[in-house]
């Protein structure tokens, strides 16, 4: 393990390194909650509108609220531009977005209720899925509504024979796995867990934890991002 | 077909479920890591390059392969192609109506997929027909006849056995096109992912669940391994969470039981 600490990425980092991260919250006028994330080169806005009455009336709940949520790419946020219409990969991902997030909310309080999560991928550069969930997390408590915890969402994974964590996009291709987790940090919750590539289950287990740990590392940008907008509106606050 | 928390009819079957898993056993006498009865077929469509029929119970898939040729992926100019398409059709549950993939059958597909490609189960970079211009395309569609839970295995191990048993149409190049040789070989297939999902139902991690079973369960995990025991997939669905120690659990359990499902498929083929 000795070369681990001299080694470094493809851009620059150690093997547990986060890419830089910075999250804004409440960052658009219509929205009841929202954020803006740049984690590495990705941009991702989230709006969060709700809980609100549930259009079409049929999709209603009548003991609970239901959460919505969509997960899409915009034409530019890729090289080459992709199509505005949603892929099978972007109706997957609002499906597992959906179960990362659930977890933390009280729907059973907002019966007949819908909450409807948008997620706007504005320049993709890999783990733009954590991304989002990290994003949409932060907006969820901008909207003001009650949560068991934050969901943290990073990646872990193995390129060029190493376990590395919060993989970017030229290390999501050409790697050898990814394995993406959305953790609640103060219920010990995995709300997302996916893999895709090869891995025995030493280094599998490995890699949750490592993405555990980014997680934890990311929970507390989450919570600096919120502390920071509550604070702004205290002291430019009419009061 | 919807994942987890059910109405009223559901929260009844809940307790009876509930009360069958606390003793062990489960409504239809199985135990937590049970599979019910596995039968796999191939060979069931002539028509098709390869094919088989996988029953799990009364789960019922089948899944077509056609071989054909096509330009290769921008992003991966020299390499094949697999396409995997799954559809649970209107005849295979009384709550499926026709219309366009949904989110579920859009799920399974790519969980299916995610497995064969991870796995490695056809070399990928000796499917150029023309250099950078032609490869091969290989299409595997997924169709679920009956649905009585636990698709995604049921559809993973159709997928398989569909490829085992493809006999491809060789293509040729002559001067810049393409050309039907006429011969037909085997698909050379490298490997044989199993995917094993579990479920969280009323707290307990359970394999094979049955369709009541899936209406009730909280969440659940599917994880796909090769014959060397590495794993190649995970794919957690569902509405609520696991702890690391139910995740370090239920990739145990697919551990042990994937060697007893790879039989099955060596044994129908």
């Amino acid at each position: 393990m000795s070369g681990e600490e001299e080694w470094r990425r493809v851009d620059g980092r150690r093997w547990d390194e986060l890419r830089s991260i910075r999250i804004e919250s409440g960052v658009l006028p219509n929205a009841d909650g929202s954020a803006y994330i740049e984690m590495g080169r990705n941009k991702i806005i989230v709006g969060v509108y709700g809980p609100r009455e549930m259009h079409p009336k049929h999709l209603a709940r009548p003991h609970t609220g239901v959460l919505r949520c969509r997960y899409h790419m915009a034409p530019f946020s890729t090289e080459p531009r992709r199509s505005p219409a949603p892929s099978r990969r972007d109706v997957e991902i609002t499906m597992v977005m959906r179960y990362a997030l659930e977890p933390a909310i009280f729907l059973e309080r907002y019966p007949r209720s819908t909450i409807d999560v948008y997620a706007e991928v504005l320049q993709a550069d890999g783990g733009t899925r954590c991304a989002s969930i990290t994003a949409a997390a932060v907006a969820l408590a901008d909207a003001g509504i009650p949560l068991r915890d934050l969901v943290a969402a990073c990646s872990a994974g193995k390129y060029d024979g190493r376990i590395v964590l919060d993989l970017n996009d030229h290390e999501d291709k050409y790697g050898e796995a990814d394995l993406p987790i959305a953790y609640m940090p103060n219920l010990g919750s995995i709300t997302l867990l996916q893999m895709d590539g090869l891995l025995t289950p030493e280094e599998l287990d490995r890699c949750i934890t490592l993405a555990i740990d980014g997680c934890m590392r990311i929970y507390e940008v989450q919570r600096e991002a919120l502390k920071r907008k509550y604070e702004v509106k205290k002291e430019g606050g009419e009061g | 077909m919807k994942v987890g928390r059910g109405g009223i009819a559901s929260r009844l079957k809940m307790k009876r479920i509930q009360e069958a898993i606390s003793t062990g056993k489960r409504l239809d006498g199985r135990g937590l890591e049970d599979y019910r009865d596995i039968r796999v077929r191939t060979g069931v469509i002539e028509k098709a390059d390869g094919s088989s029929e996988v029953f799990i119970g009364d789960t019922r898939v089948i899944a077509g392969v056609e071989v054909s040729y096509g330009p290769p992926f921008e992003d991966t100019p020299g390499e094949g192609i697999l396409i995997c398409n799954a559809e649970i059709v209107p005849l295979a549950s009384p709550e499926i109506e026709p219309g366009p993939p949904d989110e579920v059958s859009i799920e399974l597909a790519r969980i299916v997929d995610r497995g064969l490609r991870s796995a490695g189960i056809v070399d990928f970079s000796k499917m150029e027909i023309i250099p950078k211009k032609t490869v091969y395309v290989i299409n595997v569609d997924i169709f679920v006849l009956n649905y009585a839970g636990n698709l995604i295995d049921a559809s993973s191990l159709a997928a398989v056995a569909a490829l085992r048993s493809t006999i491809k149409p060789v293509f040729e190049a002559a001067g810049g096109e393409i050309v039907p040789s006429g011969r037909r070989e085997p698909l050379e297939v490298r490997s044989i992912p199993i995917s094993v999902t579990l479920s969280k139902v009323a707290g307990a991690l359970l394999v094979d669940p049955t369709s009541d079973e899936e209406e009730v369960m909280e969440t659940r995990l599917t994880v796909t391994l090769d014959e060397r025991g590495n794993i190649c997939a995970i794919q957690k669905s569902g509405p609520e969470a696991l702890s690391l120690e139910e995740v370090r659990k239920a990739i145990n359990i697919a551990r042990s039981k994937a060697p007893e499902i790879r039989r099955k498929i060596m044994e129908g083929i």
